[in-house]
C-alpha cells in the first residue's frame, strides 16, 4: 500500500428536495488500498457511489483524482483516467451475450469506437482481454451465452467482469455481494482478495464478513458524514461507531 | 457450402425475385439493355411496354425506395431505439434536391444525389443535437414536430409550387451509360442502391460503432460508465441514417416525376415504422420484408374496399400482439438481435 492520495474528496454535499443526502464529507483515499464505506441503510453510500463516478453532480464540496479535479466530469470521461464502477443493482446489457459485454467494457478503453467496417465481435484485440476478463471471474463457459437469462450469481460476475476489463486503477464496487448466497458470496470475496493491492477499491458493502475479510482501511457513514475512518481494528474498537451503527450486529459478525 | 434458414431462403428468394422481376414484366429487356448501351449491340427501336406489365414495374420500384427508407429508420429505430417519427422529411429532403435543381434546370443526377445527401445529413445533425437529449415519448414528439417544421417551410415556398408541389419534367442525369428516363434503368439503379445499403448497414451494425449503438439501447447509464459519450455515438448514427434517407428520397423524386410537401406529412413518416415493425426492428432484411408486403396489402387491399385502412390497421395490431420482431421472428430469428 502506498501512502499517496489517489481520491480526495472534500467537503461533499448533496441534498434532494431539501434532504441532506452527503453532508459534508472529507475523506482521502490512498494509492492501493481497500477502502471500505459501510454505515446503516439511508447514510448515503450509493449516494457518495455517484457523486464520485459523476452520474450525479454534488451541490459543493470538491472530488480530486491525482491532483486533478473532477468534481463536474461527466461520467463518460472519468472510466479514460483509470476509474471504473460496479453497480448495486446489476447494470448489464441484457440483450447482449457475455462476451459482447464484456468487449464493449474493452472496446471503451482501446480508443475512439468510431470505425464502422470491420466486426467487433471477431477482433482479438478485443476478444483476447475480454476471455481474460470472463476467466479471471471464473466465467469464461458462459461467454457465448445471452447474458440476461443468467442467474443472479452469474450477472454479479459479469459485472465485475467488466470492471476489470476496463484495467481500472480506481474501483468502486457497489455491494459486490448484494443478493447472493453463501457460497457465491465467498467466492466474490476470494475474488475480490486476489485484487488487493494490485489496484485502489473503494468498497460499499453491508456484508461484514466481507468488509472485514477484503479492507485495509474502513470509513462510517452515518447520515451523510464520514464520523470515523481507520484499519479495521479501530472500527472494530471504536465507540463512537459502535453506537452508531454497528451495535450487536458487529459483536456476532466479527466474533 | 453452409445450408441456409429459413431466413436466408426467404432473403435469397426476396432479393432474386426483386432482381428478376423487370425481366418478367418486359420480355423484351434484354433489347432494351442493348439500346441503352448501344456499344453492346445494335440499334433498336424503342421498346414499348405492355401497360399493365409496367405498372408492376413502377409498384415494384417503388417499394424498393421506400424498403431503402425503412432499412435507414431501422438503423436508428431498431438497433438505436430512437424512434423517430418524422423520418419521412429526409425523403422530403432528398425528393426536393432533385426537384429544385432541376426547376433551375441543372440536371446532374450527382449534383442532386450531393445535395440530397449532404443537406439531410446536416438535417439530422441540428436536429438530432435538440432531439437526442430527449428520450422516449418526447423523442417521438420532437422529431415529428422537425419533420413538420419542413413540411411547412415547402408548403409556404410559393417558388417551388408550395403545397401544389413542383414537377420534374427531367430525371437526373449520370452521363451517357444510366440513364433514368428508362425506367428499367431506375429500377434497377434503386434495386443496387438497397443491396449496397444492406451491405453499409451490415457493416455498421457489427463494427465497433455498431455495437456501441446497440450498447446504448441496451443500456445507456452503463455504457457511460463504461466510459462511451453516448450522446455523440448516437448523433453520429442519426446522421448516418438521415443521410441514407436523403438519399432514398432523392430516388423517390426521380421516380415520382412530382414531389410535394405531402411526401414528408407525418402520416408518411408513421408509414415508415409500420414498415420497420412489420418487418421486425434490429433485423437487417426484416426492413424490406416489412416494405415489400406494405405495398403489396396496400395495392391489393386498396382495390377492394375504400377503407383498407382499418383491414390495415387491424392486422397491425395483430402483429404486434402475436409476433413480437415482426415477420422476421415467425423466420425463426434469435430474440432481440
Amino acid at each position: 500500500m502506498g501512502e499517496s492520495v489517489i481520491l480526495g474528496i472534500k467537503d461533499l454535499y448533496k441534498s434532494f428536495g431539501g434532504v441532506a443526502a452527503i453532508n459534508g464529507l472529507t475523506l482521502d483515499v490512498l494509492e492501493r488500498e481497500v477502502h471500505a464505506v459501510i454505515g446503516p441503510n439511508g447514510a448515503g453510500k450509493t449516494t457518495l457511489v455517484s457523486q464520485l463516478t459523476g452520474v450525479g453532480l454534488p451541490d459543493a464540496g470538491q472530488v480530486v483524482f491525482r491532483g486533478r479535479d473532477i468534481t463536474r466530469m461527466p461520467a463518460y470521461r472519468r472510466p479514460h483516467l483509470g476509474m471504473a464502477r460496479s453497480f448495486q443493482i446489476t447494470s448489464i446489457i441484457h440483450d447482449m451475450t457475455v462476451l459482447e459485454n464484456v468487449v464493449l467494457a474493452v472496446q471503451a478503453k482501446a480508443g475512439h469506437s468510431y470505425r464502422f467496417w470491420e466486426s467487433a465481435i471477431v477482433d482479438d484485440q478485443l476478444t483476447e482481454p475480454a476471455m481474460r476478463a470472463l476467466t479471471q471471474v471464473g466465467l469464461e463457459a458462459e461467454a457465448m451465452q445471452i447474458a440476461g437469462p443468467l442467474s443472479h450469481g452469474e450477472h454479479r460476475q459479469l459485472e465485475l467482469a467488466m470492471v476489470l476489463a476496463t484495467d481500472p486503477e480506481l474501483v468502486f464496487l457497489d455491494e459486490p455481494t448484494a443478493g447472493m448466497g453463501r457460497e457465491d458470496s465467498t467466492r466474490m470475496v476470494s475474488m475480490l482478495e486476489s485484487l488487493k493491492g494490485s489496484r485502489t477499491i473503494i468498497l460499499v458493502e453491508h456484508d461484514m464478513d466481507a468488509v472485514f475479510a477484503l479492507a485495509d482501511r474502513i470509513t462510517v457513514m452515518v447520515e451523510g458524514r464520514a464520523i470515523a475512518t481507520g484499519t479495521p481494528d479501530v472500527i472494530r474498537a471504536d465507540r463512537l461507531v459502535r453506537e452508531a451503527y454497528l451495535g450487536e450486529d458487529m459483536n456476532t459478525a466479527v466474533k | 457450402m453452409k445450408s441456409l434458414t429459413l431466413r436466408g431462403w426467404v432473403t435469397l428468394i426476396g432479393l432474386v425475385v426483386l432482381a428478376l422481376l423487370p425481366v418478367f414484366i418486359n420480355r423484351q429487356l434484354p433489347l432494351t439493355i442493348l439500346q441503352q448501351w448501344p456499344w453492346l449491340g445494335g440499334h433498336f427501336d424503342f421498346v414499348t411496354f405492355l401497360t399493365g406489365q409496367e405498372f408492376y414495374l413502377v409498384l415494384a420500384t417503388r417499394l424498393v425506395i421506400l424498403a431503402i427508407a425503412a432499412v435507414s429508420l431501422n438503423l436508428i429505430l431498431g438497433y438505436g431505439r430512437m424512434i423517430s417519427f418524422g423520418h419521412a422529411a429526409y425523403l422530403g429532403i432528398g425528393a426536393y434536391a432533385v426537384g429544385i435543381p432541376a426547376y433551375y434546370e441543372i440536371y446532374n443526377g450527382f449534383i442532386h444525389i450531393g445535395i440530397a445527401v449532404v443537406v439531410s445529413a446536416a438535417f439530422a445533425f441540428l436536429t438530432g443535437l435538440v432531439c437526442l437529449r430527449t428520450r422516449g415519448v418526447n423523442f417521438i414528439m420532437i422529431t415529428m414536430a422537425f419533420s413538420m417544421m419542413v413540411f411547412f417551410a415547402f408548403v409556404s415556398i410559393e417558388e417551388y409550387g408550395g403545397d401544389d408541389g413542383l414537377v420534374i419534367e427531367v430525371r437526373s442525369e449520370f452521363g451517357q451509360w444510366v440513364n433514368l428516363e428508362n425506367d428499367t434503368v431506375l429500377y434497377y439503379v434503386c434495386f443496387v442502391s438497397l443491396l449496397g445499403i444492406l451491405y453499409l448497414i451490415r457493416r455498421i451494425v457489427h463494427s465497433r460503432f455498431g455495437m456501441v449503438i446497440q450498447g446504448a439501447r441496451g443500456n445507456e447509464g452503463r455504457m457511460q460508465s463504461l466510459g462511451f459519450d453516448t450522446f455523440r455515438y448516437r448523433l453520429v448514427c442519426y446522421v448516418i441514417a438521415g443521410a441514407l434517407c436523403g438519399y432514398a428520397g432523392a430516388l423517390l423524386g426521380n421516380f415520382t416525376s412530382f414531389i410535394s410537401p405531402e411526401m414528408m406529412d407525418w402520416t408518411r413518416s408513421g408509414e415508415l415504422i409500420f414498415m420497420v415493425v412489420l418487418g421486425g426492428t434490429s433485423s437487417l432484411f426484416g426492413p424490406v420484408l416489412g416494405a415489400s408486403l406494405f405495398i403489396l396489402l396496400e395495392e391489393i387491399l386498396s382495390g377492394f374496399w375504400l377503407y383498407w385502412q382499418l383491414i390495415f390497421g387491424i392486422f397491425l395490431i395483430l402483429v404486434v400482439l402475436f409476433a413480437k420482431g415482426g415477420i422476421d421472428s415467425w423466420l425463426g430469428r434469435r430474440p432481440e438481435r
